[in-house]
């Protein structure tokens, strides 16, 4: 049983949040015998989850999820990758490389996985560990800020529960980190340092699968989709194969997203009905779920020192989330700093220092390689130049010129770029501009590609649709997000970015209307958090007070 | 902490399942039996004072060999250890008077033979018999206190001293905070929920959880059924011999005449809608 310290409740480790970082911290906290409570604000772990659907064991990482979760791969993963593409599209034309040799580089596995199954999955195996030191994971429970006392953090306030005091805090509670915010380590500010997901995850009978991708019931394929399919916005698509199910999603940058004024929903859509994907869709496409995600770009938001007092960030809340091309990878880093945030609380046990475990915990980020690969010292030194408008302008317009095509599109350079794509070293200096992402893809598609000519007969279900089939528990009367500045400058851009909402749809959360009053006409924007998926594009798009709902409340992802 | 919890199947008068004659008496056979619904709040008193106290929970129940049901479904809602039916043709026909003796007989045996009580549990009144009155009339049997009405309870194990608040006549408006001793009989009202601020407390929940399920799949092995004989109860002060109420006549209960008359209106016909909305323009807008 738990002491009490004082007038609260106290805990040795406390673990807020039970995704794979979480997870990962709290398994080590218990094999290294500590007193550990895990809360997790959905019914269920996984529950508020949404990933692209990709983890990585790394050869070189100091822990892997199935080191510290024996079995992980059979009972909570869905298929292994075997074989990994990129499609490089100019309208019809679609040029492909086998990337299956970058994949593999440093990989010691890799699976597709559903955030829902999966994480629920080690919610459990979390339980029985950490039951065995006297704590447990607890769902339903939002931790909503830090306890502080003289200035310092010293546990956190929950709506559910009563404040709570710890030795050590982690804060693995995803993007939008509450935690993070208020310790004042990460912020909301600037649209460009995060991406946007969206993914529909879509019903497949795996023989289907099996068959019309080629593969054995062991084998699974990740496809990636890049070129002018989305129009000028930055990013690109990805289809993986899991048991019984597809995800294919897509992630832009959200300032481009801003700037393009573009609908999320609707560039998904542009991928679900190009004629490449009518192979594996076929005419039989049902959506069993819609979901969206913020991701931090660790090239810019990796937090470099993620600790303040007691407190340390693991994961996402971190921005420990690597985007770097065709290499998306998030969860594996998480887990690797789950576990090293636990290991170096122990190893500085019972020092006085409150903040001797972050400490520690920043150095060994550091020592394990980590933080080299999540802020790579490649793109800092050639982004300072690569991301530069001028040099942009530049290389676009020698790209673009019939000299620069044909550099590109000549037979040589065919072989060369199968090479360049394929190497870690230069994939991790692609600067992000419109470069790497849209005019080189759609350039190599126009020269290099075969025409696809299938007719593609996917009707994606309507936004409206989508909302529908999700699954809330509305905190009814107890909104989570507040709008503080109503104006369409302040806050017309989550209309369009918001992944639940679109100009003209009025079932969504955000929507504009002209309001007429004594003669002058203006723009107003409104908001309804029924519908939204808690990705929070809108805390950083629009003016708003944002927090996550009450524990339990709000979307259910199903799938995830 | 040891608490008992008194529990009551009763037909389910819920609507698909209950079953009525033309004449409107109930028919019992053709209605299934569900556990008293108030008594959900007395079950859920009684885990409450389990997660908080620790301690062992018996549920108790007295009908036909078939109540073992209900106190199957006891231990799954409320994680109880054990189930006492007290069942025997002799207490048949039992008003809340004869009921009251036969309960405080078997709550006097289960204190000599199994363990002191510290808390007894029971519903606010049964959804059949309405009456309200086997809690009280138990609690004068055993000459323990009791509170009723309860909607919020917090029981000082080392004192031996409970406080709850508790509805004043019933209402909402006027809630008072008593202290009993115990042992003490407490009735927690409709309005009673349980609370659980304390992350031990969930923790604990959760672990009875999954040890209730294990339980509840093997209910058997957990009841015990006590006879008259085992409660050495004399049959003249039981069962229909021993109760004094006399039901002089039964009246079904009167269906409740429809209050609004409904009209089709065919909304693609202007000349039928026309009317409609002339009605309702002066609701529109807020005026």
């Amino acid at each position: 049983m738990p002491t009490s310290d004082g007038e609260y409740e106290h805990y040795e480790a406390l673990v807020v949040g039970c995704g794979p970082g979480g997870a990962a911290a709290a398994a080590r906290l218990a094999d290294h015998g500590i007193e550990t409570l895990v809360l997790e604000r959905g019914t269920a772990a996984g529950s508020k989850n949404v990933s692209g659907g990709l983890i990585y064991a790394e050869d070189s990482a100091p822990y892997t999820i199935d080191d510290l979760f024996p079995n992980f791969r059979e009972a909570a993963a869905e298929r292994p990758v075997t074989e990994y593409e990129i499609h490089n599209i100019a309208g019809n034309k679609v040029k492909t490389f086998d990337l299956t040799d970058l994949h593999e580089h440093d990989t010691d596995w890799c699976d597709a996985v559903l955030r829902r199954h999966m994480d629920s999955w080690l919610e459990g195996r979390v339980h029985e560990l950490t039951s065995e030191t006297g704590g447990g994971v607890l769902t339903d429970v939002r931790v909503n800020g830090l306890l502080r006392e003289n200035g310092e953090i010293v546990g956190v306030t929950c709506d559910e529960l009563d404040p709570i005091t710890a030795d050590l805090i982690v804060a693995a509670d995803g993007v939008n980190s509450e935690l993070a915010r208020d310790a004042g380590l990460m912020d909301w500010e600037e649209p460009d340092e995060w991406f946007q997901g969206v993914k529909a995850v879509v019903e497949m009978d795996p023989d289907v699968i099996n068959d019309r991708f080629d593969l054995e019931p062991d084998e699974g394929v990740a496809h990636l989709f890049s070129g002018d399919l989305f129009e000028d916005v930055r990013g690109g698509g990805f289809l993986y194969t899991n048991e019984d199910t597809l995800s294919i999603g897509t992630v832009f940058h959200l300032d481009s997203l801003v700037a393009e004024q573009a609908e999320p929903h609707q560039l998904l859509d542009a991928l679900l009905t190009h004629p490449l994907l009518s192979q594996w869709l076929g005419d039989d496409y049902r959506e069993l779920e819609y979901g969206a995600k913020l991701v931090p770009d660790s090239k810019k938001v990796a937090h470099r020192e993620p600790y303040r007092d007691r407190l340390v960030l693991v994961g996402d809340a971190a921005g420990q989330m690597q985007a770097q091309g065709p290499i998306i990878k998030g969860m594996n880093h998480a887990v690797t700093a789950g576990a090293l945030a636990a290991d170096a609380y122990m190893l500085t046990r019972g020092n006085a220092d409150p903040e001797s475990p972050g400490r520690r915990y920043t150095t060994m980020l550091e020592q394990s390689g980590t933080m080299g690969k999540l802020r790579p010292r490649r793109y800092e030194l050639s982004s300072t130049v690569g991301e530069h408008g001028l040099v942009t302008r530049v290389s676009e317009g020698v790209l673009n010129s019939p000299v620069g095509s044909v550099a590109v599109g000549n037979p040589i350079a065919k072989r060369l770029l199968a090479k360049a794509y394929n190497s870690p070293f230069l994939v991790g200096m692609l600067p992000d501009t419109e470069t790497g992402y849209t005019t080189l893809p759609t350039i190599i598609g126009e020269q290099h590609g075969r025409t696809v000519h299938w007719e593609n007969e996917v009707e994606p279900p309507s936004l409206e649709e989508r909302i529908g089939d999700l699954t809330y528990d509305t905190d009814v009367g107890n909104p989570h997000i507040r709008l503080q500045d109503n104006s369409y400058e302040a806050s017309g851009a989550a209309v369009y970015a918001c992944p639940v909402s679109a100009e003209d749809f009025g079932g969504g959360c955000y929507r504009s209307e002209t309001v007429k009053t004594n003669g002058s006409e203006e723009t107003l924007v409104s908001l309804d958090t029924q519908p939204c998926v808690e990705c929070g594009t809108c805390a950083i798009v629009a003016d708003t007070e944002w927090e996550h709902p009450r524990g339990g409340k709000g979307v259910e992802f199903r799938q995830g | 902490m040891r608490s008992i919890v008194l529990t009551k199947g009763v037909p389910d008068f819920s609507e698909g399942a209950v079953s009525f004659d033309d004449e409107g008496h109930l028919e019992r056979g053709k209605t299934p039996t569900v556990m008293n619904p108030n008594d959900h709040f007395a079950l859920e008193a009684a885990l409450q004072t389990r997660v908080r106290h620790g301690g062992h929970v018996s549920g108790m129940s007295m009908g036909p060999p078939s109540y073992s049901s209900v106190l199957e479904e006891a231990m799954d809602y409320i994680y109880s250890d054990d189930s006492y039916l007290l069942s025997d043709r002799a207490l048949a026909a039992s008003d809340t008077w004869a009921t009251a003796i036969t309960l405080s007989a078997a709550i006097e045996k289960y204190q000599e033979e199994v363990a002191d009580v510290d808390v007894l549990f029971a519903g606010f009144k049964t959804a059949d018999g309405e009456t309200g009155h086997t809690g009280p009339q138990t609690a004068w049997c055993l000459e323990w206190p009791i509170v009723t009405h309860v909607v919020a309870l917090d029981i000082d194990p080392e004192a031996r001293q409970l406080r709850a608040k508790r509805l004043v006549e019933g209402d909402v408006d006027e809630i008072e905070t008593v202290e009993a001793p115990l042992p003490c009989v407490v009735i927690p009202d409709p309005e009673f929920s349980p609370t659980y601020r304390k992350a031990s407390h969930r923790l604990e929940h959760k672990r009875l959880r999954a040890a209730t399920q294990e339980r509840a799949a093997d209910h058997e092995a957990y009841l015990t059924t006590w006879d008259h004989e085992d409660m050495r109860l004399d049959p003249e002060y039981i069962g229909l011999d021993g109760s004094p109420t006399i039901v002089s006549s039964v009246d079904p209960i009167p269906k409740a005449p429809s209050e609004r008359d409904a009209t089709m209106v065919d909304p693609t016909d202007d000349a039928q809608m026309t009317p409609v909305l002339e009605e309702l323009q002066p609701f529109a807008a807020g005026d």
